[in-house]
């Protein structure tokens, strides 16, 4: 695998850590009952921290000096490689934990593939940072399910959010040829068998949710080689790099 | 000038000493995140991986490690990350156990939620939230005594 092409990957899982938990963190002082709002801090302050991992190894492999701070706080929209789902907006606290749940399902199958991976970096931080998602996953699924399975207005702002999420999902189990080189390479997972096992999963776990799959399987895509970022990137941008853009060089 | 190193056991009875900053009753080696201690020539190199990656402490953890060894008179130091094997909290010293629980505290669980209520030992238990004040604890409730406490996330 190219060198380059191994920043463009790592660049994917730390992008899709950092704006998902940018995105979580909105909720800090919002949520429902303090309980979730803990539960949602404490989930963004691990993808952050995933995150650190990530754009730090990401930050070695290019080579150019450039830190995890650099990555996260001076790069434009057009160089993150985050998938669309990700920075898809918050919405209400279903359709939150919807995309969490979307995720997280995808996140954890990847990243138990990603600790035999043949780049011993990659796999120490898929080791760590697995043990944790799978945490997240356990509730996302339990929210999703009883949410879902809820009472009728509960239930009519999940399937609300699984329609609007779900052209989404396609993009993470959708192979280019980083994603292909990096499977070549031992590197990374074989996407299109992570794809069959999350759409069985999700189908299940749909099932148990009462929530009925859209039938339409189009995929919005162009999140994860920078191609083509929905708007909401630039606006979660302008708040997250504020403090960097305005006093440049700012320490704690 | 020769300085004489401090002997392993020295150091690992001072790091002893340093408490974790959110749960001050047990110190970092009850909390099993010091993963070696050893020199490299005359360099003490501390190894200590982070509980959770995210966790803000592990950075306040870090300073009080290197300022307690600096009180001790060791100059020459190198604290290193080591993040495989990942954290587990089997690494939980029996000491830090039994202290987590006088503090109120209920310690990790391999079932995945605490024994009995750390206040009165009562055995009926219900979860509140899978997530707590830090990023290794939950909220659970004692059905006997009503009083809510912290339970020690096992993974």
């Amino acid at each position: 695998m190219e060198k380059d092409q191994l920043f463009q990957y790592l660049l994917r899982f730390g992008d899709n850590t950092l704006v998902l938990g940018h995105r979580v963190s909105e909720w800090c002082g919002h949520a429902p009952v303090l309980e979730e709002d803990i539960a949602l801090a404490n989930t963004a302050l691990d993808l952050i921290g995933q995150t650190q991992m990530w754009l730090g190894l990401a930050g070695e492999v290019e080579g150019k000096g450039r830190s995890a701070d650099d990555l996260a706080m001076l790069r434009d929209a057009w160089d993150f490689r985050n998938v669309l789902l990700v920075e898809q907006p918050n919405g209400d606290f279903g359709q939150t934990l919807m995309r969490q749940f979307l995720f997280d399902l995808w996140h954890d199958l990847v990243l138990t593939e990603l600790q035999n991976s043949a780049e011993p970096r990659i796999a120490e931080i898929a080791e760590k940072a697995s043990k944790e998602v799978r945490y997240h996953l356990e509730r996302s699924r339990d929210t999703v399910i009883g949410l879902g399975d809820g009472t009728a207005e509960s239930h009519a702002r999940m399937q609300a959010a699984l329609d609007l999420l779900y052209p989404f999902v396609g993009e993470m189990s959708a192979p280019d040829e980083i994603d292909l080189a990096a499977h070549e390479a031992g590197i990374g997972p074989d996407l299109a068998e992570i794809d069959q096992r999350y759409r069985a999963a999700l189908s299940d776990l749909m099932g148990e949710a009462t929530l009925t799959l859209p039938a339409d399987s189009f995929a919005h895509k162009g999140g994860k080689s920078g191609a083509r970022h929905s708007e909401h990137l630039g606006h979660i941008l302008t708040q997250m790099q504020w403090l960097q853009r305005a006093y440049p060089g700012a320490v704690w | 000038m020769v300085i004489a190193k401090a002997p392993l056991a020295d150091i690992w009875a001072w790091l002893d000493q340093v408490p974790d900053p959110e749960i001050p009753v047990i110190s970092v080696v009850d909390l099993g995140i010091i993963r070696d201690v050893a020199y490299d020539g005359d360099t003490l190199v501390v190894a200590i991986t982070p509980t959770y990656s995210g966790c803000p402490a592990t950075s306040v953890i870090a300073i009080d490690i290197e300022a307690a060894l600096r009180a001790k008179g060791v100059d020459d130091l190198r604290l290193e990350t080591r993040i495989s094997p990942a954290w587990t909290t089997d690494w939980l010293s029996d000491k830090g156990r039994a202290k987590l629980e006088a503090y109120g505290i209920a310690p990790p669980n391999p079932a995945g939620g605490p024994d009995r209520c750390p206040h009165c030992g009562g055995g009926d238990l219900e979860r509140i939230s899978q997530f707590g004040s830090t990023p290794c604890k939950a909220q659970w409730r004692c059905k006997s005594c009503l009083e809510p406490f912290d339970y020690f996330k096992c993974i």
